[in-house]
């Protein structure tokens, strides 16, 4: 007999009767969970988690406990910095710590993903200051669930001289940093923005309509 | 089932790791959302913004089902040039985000997709778009079945100098009709009636007032909501400008 048309398929066997298919279990509960925890790791499927899994394993000494004990310090010391809202073992955190940064620079990014972006970049000589997201109608985010007031905070000190909005360039981003302009256009600080525009290595021929736009309307003197 | 149209986008969240669902408000098959397989993925990095204009093809089981989108093109790209200037984008904001409050799933509304296509097109010049964010306010109001009478005076049935609106009927009335009562009426800004009529910063104000006050009880209220707070934010930038 076979059904079908539910959203699902049901299979039995018509000579033995026995054959309902069923999830059979492989492996015991302890391997189970690590999969299970491993495939809500972006990027990573139940297929994926299963073979990162058997990796860790065949990699017992080398690879899995140095992992784990790794995954643990981090866990135990590090936190965000009560300064930027960066990830660090130490609070503030190193890159607030460093004196060779400029006092008076800020750079406002989204996620700590974006820090690290430009830090691989080396293009700020100044600190940073994540927010933890963007306004969003639509998602329901709103100022008071991001770091904004803190970020006010710093603005307000007498060494600040410029604060560079380097939010992503959607909708939700610009309209955060339209946001941050206002609520910071009382202070003596210089605000600025990222540029929009070709990036290095594009074609315009394969640009979107939007950039060459946003490339045009910000275009500068050669 | 299938069909293409042309829309707006209004918004997009994510589904899984890689897909997006886009709300688009279509001009013949009304408001969708729909996956677009694939768009929320890092390796595609640049994708349609909300206020963009794009070409879509629907495809699903049922009309009601969640369907996808097989084409998803951007043919007009407006964000980029809102995000240009603030007050542009908070008349984008203003408008994307009174249309995801207040324009229901299901229905075609041509007038109210080509509308916003007319003010996101004029959201570079600044003078222009306020008045045309309010009459598609008024325009959004009809569509949804509360439109504005505004062709001639309650009282007398003139149609010469009207100045007035009805809270009640939100019918017009002649400025010396409505004289007596005019305390209790809400204004009505001659760029409503006249497109050439001169526009002052107090006739943007009445205007959002009138549009909103009739938007607020007839639609917003019954949905237990209140007006977006980025409509308020562009009311005060332009009359604060």
């Amino acid at each position: 007999m076979r059904l079908a048309g539910f959203g699902f398929r049901l299979w039995r066997s018509d000579e033995s009767g026995l054959g309902v298919r069923m999830k059979r279990q492989t492996a015991g509960p302890e391997l189970e969970r690590l999969v299970t925890l491993i495939a809500k790791l972006p990027g990573l499927g139940p297929r994926s988690a299963r073979r990162v899994a058997l990796f860790l394993l065949k990699k017992r000494d080398v690879l899995m406990i140095p992992l784990a004990e790794a995954l643990m310090l981090a866990a135990e010391k590090v936190r965000p910095c009560g300064t930027c809202g960066n990830f660090d073992a130490i609070d503030p955190c190193a890159v607030c710590m460093d004196s060779g940064r400029d006092p008076g620079l800020i750079c406002v990014v989204e996620d700590v993903a974006d820090l690290w972006a430009l830090e691989r970049a080396s293009a700020i000589r100044g600190r940073y200051h994540v927010l933890g997201g963007v306004l969003s109608a639509l998602d329901g985010v709103r100022p008071q669930d991001l770091r904004i007031d803190s970020l006010v905070a710093r603005a307000t000190l007498p060494e600040m001289r410029e604060i560079i909005l380097a939010m992503n360039a959607t909708i939700d981003g610009q309209t955060t940093a339209l946001y941050l302009t206002e609520r910071l256009a009382y202070l003596p600080v210089r605000i600025t923005r990222l540029a929009q525009g070709v990036p290095v290595g594009g074609e315009l021929d394969h640009l979107d309509e939007g950039t060459l736009l946003a490339a045009l309307t910000s275009r500068r003197e050669f | 089932m299938e069909w293409s149209d042309d829309a707006l986008v209004l918004g997009s969240r994510r589904l899984g790791e890689s897909g997006l669902v886009f709300d688009v408000l279509s001009r013949e098959h009304g408001r969708q959302s729909a996956l677009v397989y694939g768009a929320g993925s890092a390796s595609r990095k640049i994708r349609p913004q909300a206020g963009d204009g794009v070409s879509v093809v629907w495809r699903g089981r049922l009309a009601q089902s969640l369907g996808h989108f097989s084409l998803f093109e951007l043919v007009r790209p407006r964000a980029a040039l809102a995000m240009q200037s603030g007050l542009g984008l908070t008349g984008l904001n203003a408008l994307l985000d009174m249309a995801r409050e207040a324009v229901p799933e299901g229905p075609s509304l041509p007038g109210v997709h080509d509308g916003a296509n007319v003010v996101l097109d004029a959201l570079g010049d600044p003078d222009l778009w306020p008045a045309l964010y309010i009459r598609w306010e008024a325009g959004l109001l009809e569509a949804l079945g509360y439109g504005l009478d505004l062709g001639q005076c309650a009282l007398t049935g003139s149609s010469e100098d009207l100045a007035f609106v009805s809270p009640k009927s939100g019918r017009a009335a002649s400025r010396s009709a409505a004289a007596p009562f005019a305390d209790k009426l809400l204004a009505l800004p001659g760029f409503l009636l006249d497109s050439g009529a001169p526009m002052e910063v107090n006739d943007l104000a009445d205007g959002f007032a009138l549009t909103g006050y009739f938007l607020e009880r007839r639609v917003f209220d019954p949905l237990g909501k209140s007006l977006p707070e980025s409509r308020t934010r562009a009311i005060v930038k332009l009359c604060l400008r």
